[in-house]
C-alpha cells in the first residue's frame, strides 16, 4: 500500500435497482469536495463514476467500485457480475446503445456513457468477459486538476 | 475562413463575447414558475444545455450553466448535480416528480418550470445572447 494514500474506498453497486442509481458516485463526490480535491477533478471523478455506476445498474447484476486516492493520482475501478460487453470496440463508440425503451425513458442509453468516462480521464482500460462481467480502470491524475 | 473586412470583425466579437444572465432574467423569458429556489434567481448563469438523455448532459454541459429538459425523474437532478448544472428548466409544461423536487431541494438547486416547448424555450434564450455549453465546452479543449 502507499503511504500517502489519502483515501481508500470500497463502495457496492446493485444492478437494476434505479431507485438507488447514483447514490454511490453522489456520496464519492461529497467526500471528495469534503477532502478538498480541485472542483474540476472532482467533477471528472463524478461523471465518470456516475457513468460507470449507472452501467452496472442497467446491465449487471451487481458490482463494487474501489476508490483510491493519493494527492496526486486518482484510481478507481469498476467490477461487475453480469452480462458483459460483446464488442468493446462498439460499445465505446458515440451513440452505440443496447439501453432498452425503458431505459431510455428514465434518461438513458445515449451511448455517450463509455465515451464519456474515457474522455473524463487520463487512462482507460476496460475488460469484458461474455456471461461474466465487466471492469474498468480509471487514472485522473489529481496533481493541478487539468488534463495533461 | 475568416478575411479582412469590418461585418467579418464584428462577428467575431459577438462570437466570443460570453453573455451572463441570471436565473431571474431566465424566469422573466421563459415564463417559468420557480418550483424551487425562489430566493436563489440572483445567481448567474454561463450558458445552457438541452437534453432528455443524461448523458448528453454530462457531455455537453459545463458548470454553471442551465439544463432544459423534459425529463422529469429524479435522475434529471441528479445528473444536474453531478454535472454541477446550476439550474433546472422543465419545459413544455411537465412537472418533475416528487423525487425530483425533493432531490433538487436537498441539493440546493432551483427548478424552473416553463410552458414553451424545448425548441421555442432554447431559442428564446439564445436570442437573449446565453450561449451553448457545448460550445464554451470546446473553446476549452
Ligand atoms: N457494465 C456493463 N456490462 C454490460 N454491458 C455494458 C456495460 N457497460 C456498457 N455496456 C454496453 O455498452 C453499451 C454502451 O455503453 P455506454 O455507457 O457508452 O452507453 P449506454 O449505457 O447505452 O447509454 P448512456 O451511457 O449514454 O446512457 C451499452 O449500451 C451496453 O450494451
Ligand atoms: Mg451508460
Amino acid at each position: 500500500m502507499n503511504d500517502d494514500s489519502l483515501l481508500d474506498l470500497e463502495f457496492e453497486i446493485i444492478g437494476g435497482d434505479f431507485n438507488q442509481a447514483g447514490r454511490v458516485s453522489t456520496r464519492l463526490k461529497s467526500i471528495l469536495k469534503e477532502v478538498g480535491f480541485n472542483p474540476q477533478v472532482v467533477r471528472r471523478v463524478a461523471i465518470s463514476t456516475y457513468e460507470a455506476e449507472m452501467n452496472v445498474v442497467m446491465y449487471a447484476r451487481r458490482g463494487v467500485l474501489r476508490f483510491k486516492a493519493s494527492p496526486q493520482r486518482i484510481s478507481i475501478v469498476i467490477e461487475d457480475e453480469g452480462q458483459g460487453i460483446e464488442n468493446i470496440e462498439m460499445a465505446m463508440k458515440e451513440g452505440y446503445s443496447t439501453a432498452t425503451d425503458e431505459m431510455r425513458e428514465m434518461g438513458f442509453g445515449a451511448g455517450m456513457g463509455l465515451p464519456n468516462i474515457k474522455r473524463n480521464s487520463d487512462r482507460f482500460e476496460i475488460t469484458s468477459e461474455i456471461g461474466k462481467g465487466t471492469r474498468l480502470k480509471v487514472t485522473i491524475i489529481a496533481g493541478d486538476g487539468t488534463r495533461s | 475562413m475568416v478575411s479582412k473586412g469590418e461585418t467579418v470583425e464584428t462577428n467575431k466579437k459577438s462570437e466570443t463575447a460570453l453573455v451572463v444572465l441570471t436565473l431571474r432574467e431566465v424566469k422573466e423569458i421563459l415564463n417559468c414558475e420557480v418550483l424551487v429556489g425562489e430566493a436563489q434567481l440572483g445567481m448567474e448563469i454561463w450558458g445552457a444545455c438541452a437534453a432528455d438523455l443524461m448523458s448528453d448532459v454530462l457531455a455537453f454541459s459545463i458548470p454553471d450553466s442551465l439544463l432544459l429538459t423534459g425529463l422529469v425523474n429524479a435522475q434529471s437532478v441528479r445528473t444536474a448535480d453531478v454535472a454541477e448544472v446550476k439550474a433546472l428548466v422543465y419545459i413544455r409544461g411537465k412537472k418533475p416528480d416528487a423525487g425530483a423536487l425533493q432531490l433538487a431541494q436537498e441539493k440546493g438547486i432551483p427548478v424552473l418550470a416553463s410552458n414553451f416547448t424545448m425548441y421555442e424555450a432554447c431559442g428564446r434564450l439564445y436570442l437573449r445572447g446565453l450561449k451553448s455549453a457545448a460550445t464554451i465546452v470546446s473553446k476549452n479543449e
